[in-house]
């Protein structure tokens, strides 16, 4: 007797543990094997660009907070990048330097994040990422010396930051820095070379670097395809330009070289925030700004690098105190493009995998 | 330092190959006829010394008489970049050539202009709602639709 079979259709999330935020594939399957991938976007979108149009200025910070909630600071730096671009406001020194930091700090905590749900994902439940969120947890804690919260910051000010560290801040993140560094190296020595790691993640979902760039893919998952382009170096916002790190790459661009490309970038911020504590100047955190700015008419564009990759605001004035007009550019969005042609022909529990290894927040992609 | 190529510049050789596309050049970005879009595209893109290889941004704002939509180019070999701008007339039936068989990055960002300001891009492979349900009525972005 012949043995007929047909494909159907699983419908993956949108509340599934796995899927990293409200998101849903519609996978269509043979056996185990995904013939077609539908995602299905929109569940988190709260229209966060139309609520920017009837706030001031300084108003859509707090939501810039809610696109990348696992990565807040970079959110409001690239939003306050763009109004100072467009309002041609300077920052004072000592401002720049605190950017940087939190900058940095927050890249570390967004990066155990994200490599402790990848192992979740992995099928290691919970033991790696609970100790990424011990780790995660000292990050945490210095941000809330400086404003209080925890998870949506609300640090960045047009001109500067909201306020200055408290005294304690200094010897803590002093402190933190070896700390984490013996503890990424720790859970690297466990991991990098573990079997089953190997066997799941070595050649799987590879995104050619040329289909990379096409899809306009950043920050790990671009980088991880081995092409070397960090917003810090390419195009250096604040002051990055005045610091040593270096840009990992990985090699044929599959779900293992984006894992290392994460572990390897935590360890060029901690690089970067040695140097920023050494160099450090007293003064001033906030430019002296009128609380309702008014940029001249025009439009500006300006981005950084996120943990999740190249977050850029477009931001248009027609001269109130409001913005005309602010699009975001979300990383995550963009870096899903290529997410079907990654999976097909994988199996079901490599999709889980891949999906994964994008570290992606729904907040950014859905808006 | 990302270098952001002279407008004039480049709208002069684009001129020379496409008569008809460049409008003006006169500010931080060229306005380009929405047909030689795709032109314009296929130029900067396989243009040698341009290469812009990387479609960074689509930005779509209402003006009330038109819509203008801006791209923002970024050539990863050469570390340049470009603005262009295009128009659509009007309020109803807006189309756009679509983007998505040169870059691909444009997928996702013209379904949500589609979406939200309700251009239609034309050669798109799947041109549907994005982020709102499939019989959601109107284009929420749009500066008339509250």
């Amino acid at each position: 007797m012949e043995l007929r079979t047909e494909p159907f259709v699983l419908n993956i999330g949108p509340v599934h543990p796995s899927t990293h935020g409200v998101f849903r594939m519609r996978a269509t399957l043979d056996g185990e094997v995904v013939l077609d991938l539908d995602p299905v976007f929109g569940y988190l979108h709260r229209g966060i660009e139309k609520l920017a149009e009837e706030r001031t200025y300084g108003g859509v910070i707090p939501l810039t907070d809610r696109l990348d909630y696992v990565a807040s600071m970079t959110n409001n730096l690239a939003y306050v990048l763009t109004v100072e671009k467009l309002a041609g406001i300077s920052v004072p020194e000592r401002a720049e330097y605190l950017r940087v930091i939190m900058s940095e700090l927050q890249r570390i905590a967004a990066h155990l994040v994200s490599v402790g749900s990848f192992f979740n994902d992995c099928g290691a439940y919970f033991t790696p990422f609970l100790y990424m969120y011990r780790e995660r947890e000292n990050i945490c804690d210095l941000f809330d010396m400086v404003c209080g919260q925890r998870l949506l910051y609300n640090y960045m000010r047009i001109g500067g930051v909201s306020q200055d560290i408290p005294d304690e801040f200094m010897p803590a993140l002093k402190r933190i820095i070896p700390h984490i560094r013996g503890r990424i190296d720790e859970y690297d020595q466990y991991l990098k070379e573990n079997e089953i790691l190997l066997a799941r993640t070595k050649g799987v979902g590879i995104l050619p670097r040329d289909l990379a760039i096409n899809i306009g893919a950043s920050g790990p998952v671009l980088r991880g395809s081995g092409m070397k382009w960090d917003i810090r170096k390419a195009d250096p916002y604040s002051i990055y330009n005045r610091f040593e790190f270096d840009i990992p790459t990985g090699i044929q661009g599959d779900c293992y070289d984006r894992y290392r490309v994460r572990i390897e970038e935590m360890r060029q911020s901690l690089r970067i925030l040695e140097q920023a504590v050494a160099q450090i100047p007293a003064g001033e955190v906030r430019a002296d700004v009128p609380h309702l700015i008014r940029p001249p008419v025009g439009e500006a564009y300006a981005h950084v690098e996120a943990p999740t990759g190249e977050v850029g605001f477009h931001v248009v004035s027609d001269g109130s105190i409001a913005p005309y007009r602010c699009h975001i550019r979300a990383p995550s969005l963009m870096n899903l493009t290529a997410l079907r042609d990654m999976i097909i022909g994988w199996k079901i529990q490599d999709l889980i995998v891949i999906f994964g290894s994008f570290a992606i927040t729904m907040g950014e992609v859905d808006r | 330092m990302t270098t952001s190529l002279s407008t004039r510049e480049i709208a002069g050789q684009i001129s020379e190959r496409l008569p008809d596309a460049v409008i003006d050049a006169a500010g931080t970005a060229i306005l380009v006829n929405s047909n030689s879009l795709l032109d314009v595209g296929a130029f900067l893109k396989n243009t040698p010394g341009l290469d812009f290889d990387y479609l960074t941004t689509i930005t779509a704002v209402d003006y009330y008489q038109y819509f203008e939509v801006v791209y923002l180019f970024v050539s990863m070999e050469h570390n340049h970049s470009l603005v262009i701008k295009t128009r659509c007339q009007g309020r109803d039936n807006l189309t756009l050539p679509s983007l998505v068989g040169l870059w691909r990055s444009a997928d996702h960002q013209e379904r949500e202009i589609y979406d939200l300001m309700g251009i239609t891009f034309e050669g798109h492979p799947n041109m549907k709602r994005i982020v709102l349900w499939s019989d959601f009525q109107g284009h929420p972005q749009r500066k008339d639709f509250m």
